[in-house]
């Protein structure tokens, strides 16, 4: 029973987010608004931590997948929605929730796409030059954005508005669950091993038969895939989103979050995720500080604690079998 | 055409340096080579050449009647060829086990989904993994070190891990780059030995660059001498041990 | 053809402050081979102490002719900002000697981070406007060509700095140092050379031509505001790798390339289907087509990693 132990723990968390899914008109709307962005974020930090903590590049551009992410889901719904509703039986739960599924897929799997054409030139080079084109790409996806014709598909520089609210607490939770569960088993099997052996010494791990090309591109594919996700969450849970919401401060959250939380460690950058969620929506008066202090917190760490502010905890840690 | 590995006018150009020069030799399957020089001859380029870091500038590397040079590392490594780093490349963060694991890896008939759905038959294979990599532990006496971080063993025992992360690649030919480098007597006896053991118990070609002489002329069949990149001698350990090129190129005067 | 030729011109004085600003990243690329992302940001508080200064000390400077009062200014700033520019290394980095590449990228990061906020903090966030240090008249208008007496001032200091700077590396012991330390940190030492000392050397001077960059680029587009660092050094930075990092001409080169392919795309992007406003990607654009073709950049020589 116990090498099954980590799908039950999935299932476990589905059923309950499922539940708290379905009593969450009971809740306290502020507090189910941050359990969400808790959610959103840990989606974005453990598969951003696939690519910078486990495989050892540097991606400062995760932003740029949510927004192809936020982007193409909720142009799927704003456009496509309407006429597939009906083919599924008309208005009910199960229609919308089917074509919400679409519409996140679809999202997840046009910023996979992105991510395969900035990685596969750029995953050759040194992880000070990925993180730089990362970068680049981000503000490419911006401009572009802000391009477009305010009338068109894409909203222009004011984005678009009247995105339905499908977001729920199950949506989120279930989603950053097989997240969590996807990257935790992915790198914890002899496959994944293969992640880590790239990031410690690429050379070696060439010399050791593993197709070092593939196995970044993999990790970077797969984290702009649950980054697009993301998107497409944050987008049905906002109802609004602009090109200005996706720019590179968003990406360097990210970042904080997986550097605090320690990177390689699933655990710690879950925990970071909420932590940090939670702290940032108290801390939301003093905003001018906020970056201020985890900006020198960053720089502090590097010195005294570069394996992350919190300790790594043996749930989720290699089993030693 | 011989089997094994076979290098013939191989040269490679390095800006106006020329680190190895019209080199030919060859390995056959099972053989116990030894490849020595004067330090900076050209040995680990010789490595290099061989596993693909680097490009021959001209020449040509057969393995097994294949071209070696144009493929990537990692496709190298696949046909059969595994080496050990003479400036030790393990995967320092990194348990000893699974720097083992992870030399495996190319043979692993799952992939990425079923590391997913985690189904009966990855199972097996995983438990099928860590026992081969076990018993490939056991032999170098790194067993008990299994849960170690690979960096915090000590030197010898790095040393020794880099040569169970190669065979664990199943390799036909081994290169060692300085294994004995930095052992005390005792441990290059154990490691002479442990060369010998795992030579005929996996049935492999080795080809071994070592500075110590007491090793090479010990375990080696047969020796290739390079100085400058190119081969001065070859010979069986006596013919080499009373060559003049090589007694002149080690203590720098003429044998006469 | 004129209008032509005035993009063109524009596009070189874009692209010589941009070069300034490369030269800082490739310098401290050349002797620690990592990036300054707090580059961009010196950039910007070059452009602040000017204003500090030129308020502090207005009455004083106002009663010198522009040139004199710009060359104070410009030579104050720099100062400052060398210094600056010298603490953060010693502060921030050099605890940091010997580590993985990828904590100091972080650490750069949070550096330049709370540069920005901290500017952010004492300056406010709105745009504020820019001193008029340098007249900002038509020096000449002959033949539909227009050029300000800053825009030839910008192309002027830039060419004194980008000589001065030649000099320093190629004619000057420290000079040689550096170039030591770029080639070899480890063989440099073993030679009698000060590592520190020239680390630190290279920071100052790197700060000081980034601190001259921020004033001549609000000179130009005279508001500034505590983000205004962070594109123009990104841009620096691909006019950097575009030359090929660590190589001096080479940076100088990338930054009137982006410069003026920026202006172009600017000016006749609309006449080839390319919106103006997607000059601003032109840069990272061409960042992603020289990694796929030329990684080493025009100039620079490729590295291998010792086996």
């Amino acid at each position: 029973m116990k090498r099954y132990a980590p799908q039950i723990a999935l299932i476990a968390v589905l059923a309950v987010s499922l539940g708290i899914s379905m009593m969450s008109s009971q809740l306290d709307a502020y507090y189910l608004d941050i359990a969400l962005n808790v959610g959103i974020n840990i989606i974005l930090a453990v598969s951003l931590n696939l690519v910078n903590g486990h495989t050892g590049q540097f991606s400062l551009g995760h932003a740029a997948f949510m927004a192809v992410g936020a982007y193409g889901a909720s142009i799927f719904t704003l456009e496509a929605a309407d006429q597939l509703i009906p083919m599924l039986g008309g208005p009910s739960t199960f229609a919308t929730g089917v074509a919400f599924l679409i519409a996140l897929l679809i999202g997840g799997l046009c910023a996979a796409f992105c991510g395969w054409l900035v990685g596969m030139p750029s995953l050759r080079l040194r992880g000070d030059y990925l993180a730089i084109v990362t970068l680049g790409f981000n503000e490419i996806v911006r401009v572009i954005l802000q391009n477009t014709s305010g009338d068109g598909p894409f909203g222009g520089p004011l984005g678009l508005k009247g995105i339905p609210a499908h977001t729920s607490f199950f949506w989120v939770f279930a989603i950053a669950a097989l997240c969590v569960y996807g990257v935790a088993s992915m790198v914890n099997s002899t496959y994944g091993r293969g992640f880590l052996a790239v990031r410690d010494d690429e050379i070696a791990a060439g010399s050791m038969g593993i197709n070092t090309t593939r196995y970044k591109v993999t990790a970077f594919v797969t984290g702009s895939f649950f980054a697009g996700l993301a998107g497409g969450l944050y987008a049905h849970l906002r109802t609004t989103i602009s090109p200005e919401g996706f720019n590179f401060l968003k990406s360097f959250d990210i970042v904080v979050i997986v550097i605090l939380g320690g990177m390689g460690s699933t655990a710690g950058v879950v925990l970071a995720a909420i932590v940090l969620t939670v702290l940032n929506e108290f801390l939301r008066d003093f905003e001018q500080y906020r970056m201020i202090v985890f900006s020198l917190l960053l720089i502090v760490m590097m010195i005294v604690r570069p394996q992350g502010l919190l300790p790594s905890l043996p749930f989720l840690k290699r089993k030693k079998a | 055409m011989s089997t094994g590995l076979e290098l013939q006018d191989v040269t490679i150009q390095f800006g106006g340096l020329k680190a190895v020069s019209d080199l030919g030799f060859h390995v056959a399957p099972g053989e116990l080579v030894g490849l020595i020089g004067p330090n900076g001859a050209g040995k680990t380029t010789v490595f290099n050449l061989i596993t693909g870091v680097y490009t021959p500038t001209a020449g040509r590397i057969h393995f097994e009647g294949k071209p070696v040079p144009g493929r990537k590392p990692h496709e190298i490594t696949r046909m059969g060829i595994a080496r050990t780093f003479q400036n030790i490349r393990l995967f320092s963060s990194l348990s000893v086990f699974d720097n083992v694991r992870a030399a495996m890896m190319m043979h692993l008939k799952h992939g990425i989904l079923h590391s997913l759905t985690r189904g009966p038959a990855f199972q097996e294979e995983e438990q099928s993994m860590e026992a081969r990599a076990l018993e490939l532990l056991d032999i170098f006496g790194l067993a008990d070190a299994r849960d170690q971080d690979a960096k915090s063993l000590n030197y010898g025992d790095q040393r020794r891990l880099e040569i169970v992360r190669a065979l664990a690649t199943q390799p036909k030919l081994l290169l060692l780059d300085e294994p004995a480098a930095g052992m005390n007597p005792a441990e290059k006896d154990d490691l002479m030995k442990l060369i010998r053991f795992i030579k005929d118990r996996y049935q492999l070609a080795v080809l071994l660059v070592e500075h110590d002489m007491k090793v090479v002329m010990g375990i080696c069949e047969r020796i290739a001498v390079i100085e400058y990149g190119v081969k001065i001698a070859e010979g069986t350990p006596k013919e080499i041990q009373c060559h003049p090129k090589v007694i002149e190129a080690y203590l720098g005067v003429s044998a006469e | 053809m004129e209008q032509f030729l005035q993009q063109l011109l524009n596009g070189l004085f874009q692209g010589s402050i941009y070069a300034l600003i490369a030269l800082g990243y490739t310098m401290v690329y050349g002797v620690l081979r990592f990036i300054n992302f707090a580059h961009g940001d010196v950039f910007m508080l070059g452009a602040f102490t000017a204003l500090g200064l030129h308020k502090a000390f207005g009455p004083a400077l106002a009663s010198m002719p522009w040139p004199v009062s710009l060359i104070l200014i410009l030579l104050a700033s720099m100062a400052i900002c060398g210094a600056l520019g010298i603490i953060i290394e010693l502060l921030a980095y050099r605890p940091l000697r010997n580590r993985p590449r990828l904590n100091v990228l972080i650490t750069a990061i949070g550096v330049s981070l709370f540069i920005e906020y901290t500017a952010q903090l004492f300056f406010g966030a709105t745009q504020r406007p820019f001193p008029e240090l340098i007249p900002r008249t038509p020096v000449a208008s002959t033949g539909g060509l227009t050029i300000s007496v800053a825009q030839v001032i910008v192309l002027a200091t830039t060419i004194t700095l980008l000589i001065g700077l030649r000099i320093v590396v190629m004619k000057t012991r420290m000079g040689l140092a550096m170039r030591a330390l770029s080639l070899n940190p480890t063989a440099s030492t073993l030679m009698g050379v000060n590592n520190s000392v020239v680390i630190s050397f290279t920071f100052g001077l790197g700060s000081a031509l980034a601190a001259a960059g921020g004033i001549l680029y609000a000179s130009l587009y005279p508001s500034i505001e505590p983000f205004m660092g962070i594109q123009p050094g990104l841009k620096a930075f691909v006019a950097a790798v575009l030359g090929g990092i660590g190589n001096i001409p080479g940076a100088a080169l990338g930054g009137l390339i982006i410069g003026i392919t920026e202006t172009l795309v600017k000016g006749y992007g609309q006449h080839f289907g390319i919106p103006s406003g997607y000059s601003e990607a032109v840069a990272f654009v061409i960042l992603i087509l020289i990694l796929v073709f030329k990684p080493s950049g025009i100039l620079g020589k490729t590295e291998r990693e010792k086996v």
